[in-house]
């Protein structure tokens, strides 16, 4: 078991200092995710302009693995499609849950480094809380999604 | 053939020494000679579930390969053998709690199961709107759902005697909370998230003299200190089976005789009947009234055995041995700057609680788990202890008395690890 492949730099370094973390003055949709499991709560704002993602940031508190995952996501979502977003989920989760080849870890850029949760069924949540949470946002649900 | 003699296996010398002789009682767990991630197991997570002695393992084994049959049914020589076995376990749980007869000691789940029949049976059949039960602040979830269940049910009022910021009870709140309404007062003997150990015996007088029925979830006290229901004068009492170094599903409730005789059945089916046609059944004596169905038969010989392995030890030995373990492990804890231990009650049984700054407890877990060390993570059940320290969780460390300084070493030693990793 290699702690590193689990706490890459650039995870420690998103936990450290997230990026969009921060309540938006104005925000189109918005989501809360908990893991009644560890406590973890976020909550996911998005700006939609013309199916657009325009702007994402999220609040809450949580392990390093769910704060870094978030963060990450924030980067990446940002100037995506709502389908787009979707897909990139999709292949998130893909990279989160094991099969490998299934997946395109470079496609993936710097959300790669969340891949390393595969080794630790039990993170898996801490990794994808932040995505449910955004889609639910997408789907502006109104109300908390959970991971359980 | 005598069936209980066969699961009253010889102890190993560790038993027998005067001085605390911790690796040869480590002998009696196989469980904990092994490797997690390259490095010796320390279990550190005993609070959640202890590990079981060769002796418990080797009577639930015995029971299955050689005597196996339902209980209180046949004739025929199996059941007759499984049935001594399991009135067997129950015999030396009344022994071990000095209950005053076996119909005492009613065969549950866990405790959570012995507070929810409590709730069911006595609550639903007592209570009405208006009245009110007192629980604590740092109650686990499985005594305070229940009886949430029951509010739902009957319109009973749930009352909460808060807790200080050492995590223990407020006790002047108690005069005040127990009152001409109250019905029953439920408290936890020994915090699983805090460690604290609550004045039980005062708690018990201040309730009897006002007329209240107390429970006692004793859960986490049964595999740390000696237990008189008697002395105690307690009402219920619920333990597990599996957090005293017996086996998962097995549970204990207590109840006094006249209570127990006087509360409808909780569960209806095969054993707790004397006679049934379909005007009315005629139900069974106690304990079996309470005993729907076949019960966890393995789970009870087991259970006999662990109370047999830990009379053998002894309560007050152990006691001592756990508690200069938390006395090591609070002081080596508390040399790490960035840790804070929550629950600093003066009365503690060995259970820590604590956070790290700028490392969330989930990660801790990972962490100290790659360097073979097991801690628990989370709210632990007692999710308004959590919220009244304002931590959406904690690490535990909880000890057993098969635990050494070495493991509470080597906590330190992966906690300062994961400082490392983190910041």
């Amino acid at each position: 078991m290699d702690l590193r492949e689990l706490y890459q730099d650039i995870i420690v370094d998103h936990n450290r200092s997230p990026r969009n973390f921060r309540v938006p003055e104005h925000y189109d949709r918005m989501a809360d995710g908990f893991n009644p499991l560890c406590g973890d709560k976020l909550h996911v704002y998005l700006s939609v302009d013309d199916n657009r993602v325009t702007d994402v940031s999220f609040q809450g508190s949580g392990c390093a693995i769910s704060v870094a995952s978030a963060s990450l996501m924030t980067e990446a979502v940002k100037g995506l499609t709502e389908q787009e977003a979707r897909a990139l989920f999709e292949d998130v989760h893909k990279a989160l849950t094991g099969d490998e080849d299934a997946v395109d870890l470079e496609r993936l850029g710097k959300l790669a480094a969340i891949s390393g949760v595969r080794a630790f069924p039990s993170r898996v949540k801490c990794a994808s809380l932040c995505w449910h949470t955004l889609t639910a946002a997408l789907d502006q649900q109104d109300t908390a999604v959970s991971t359980e | 053939m005598n069936v209980a003699s066969q699961n009253t296996l010889p102890l190993n010398s560790a038993v027998a020494e005067t001085d605390f002789d911790v690796e040869a009682i480590r002998r009696d767990f196989p469980v904990l000679h092994q490797e997690i991630n390259g490095h010796p197991l320390a279990y550190l997570d005993n609070a959640a579930s202890s590990q079981r002695p060769q002796s418990v393992i080797d009577a639930v084994r015995y029971y299955e390969e050689h005597d196996h049959a339902n209980v209180h049914r046949g004739v025929h020589t199996l059941s007759q053998r499984a049935t001594d076995a399991y009135e067997g376990g129950r015999e030396k749980i009344r022994a071990f709690i000095n209950a005053e007869s076996n119909q005492e000691i009613i065969y549950v789940r866990g405790a959570t199961e012995a507070i929810n029949l409590v709730a069911q049976s006595y609550g639903r059949s007592r209570m009405q709107a208006g009245d009110e039960i007192v629980i604590t602040t740092m109650e686990h979830h499985s005594n305070i759902v229940p009886w949430q269940l029951l509010a739902e049910q009957t319109g009973v009022r749930l009352r909460v005697i808060p807790i200080t910021r050492r995590g223990e009870l407020e006790l002047e709140a108690v005069d005040e909370l127990l009152n001409e309404r109250t019905r029953l007062l439920s408290v936890v003997y020994i915090s699983n998230a805090l460690g604290t150990i609550n004045p039980v015996k005062t708690l018990i007088d201040k309730a009897h003299s006002r007329g209240i029925p107390v429970m006692l979830d004793a859960a986490q006290a049964a595999p740390h200190t000696r237990i008189d229901v008697q002395a105690l004068d307690c009402d219920f009492l619920a333990m597990s089976g599996h957090k005293m170094y017996g086996p998962t599903g097995i549970g204990i409730l207590y109840g006094k005789r006249s209570l127990l005789e006087a509360m409808p059945p909780y569960q209806g089916g095969g054993e707790m009947i004397l006679a049934v046609n379909f005007e009315r059944s005629v139900y069974n004596e106690l304990p079996y009234k309470f005993e729907a169905g076949t019960p966890n038969i393995s789970g009870a010989i087991g259970l006999g055995a662990a109370v047999d392995y830990l009379q053998a030890i002894g309560l007050e030995r152990i006691s001592r041995y756990e508690h200069k373990l938390l006395r090591y492990a609070t002081e080596k804890l508390e040399s790490i700057p960035e840790l804070k231990i929550v629950g600093t009650a003066r009365e503690k049984a060995s259970v820590i609680s604590f956070t790290v700054d700028g490392v969330h407890p989930h990660d801790l877990g990972t962490i100290v788990d790659s360097e073979g060390v097991a801690i628990r993570t989370g709210h632990h059940c007692a999710m308004p202890v959590m919220e009244f320290f304002g931590v959406p969780a904690t690490a535990r460390a909880s000890f057993a008395f098969y635990n050494t300084t070495a493991e509470i070493d080597a906590l330190a030693n992966a906690l300062q690890t994961a400082l490392g990793v983190l910041r």
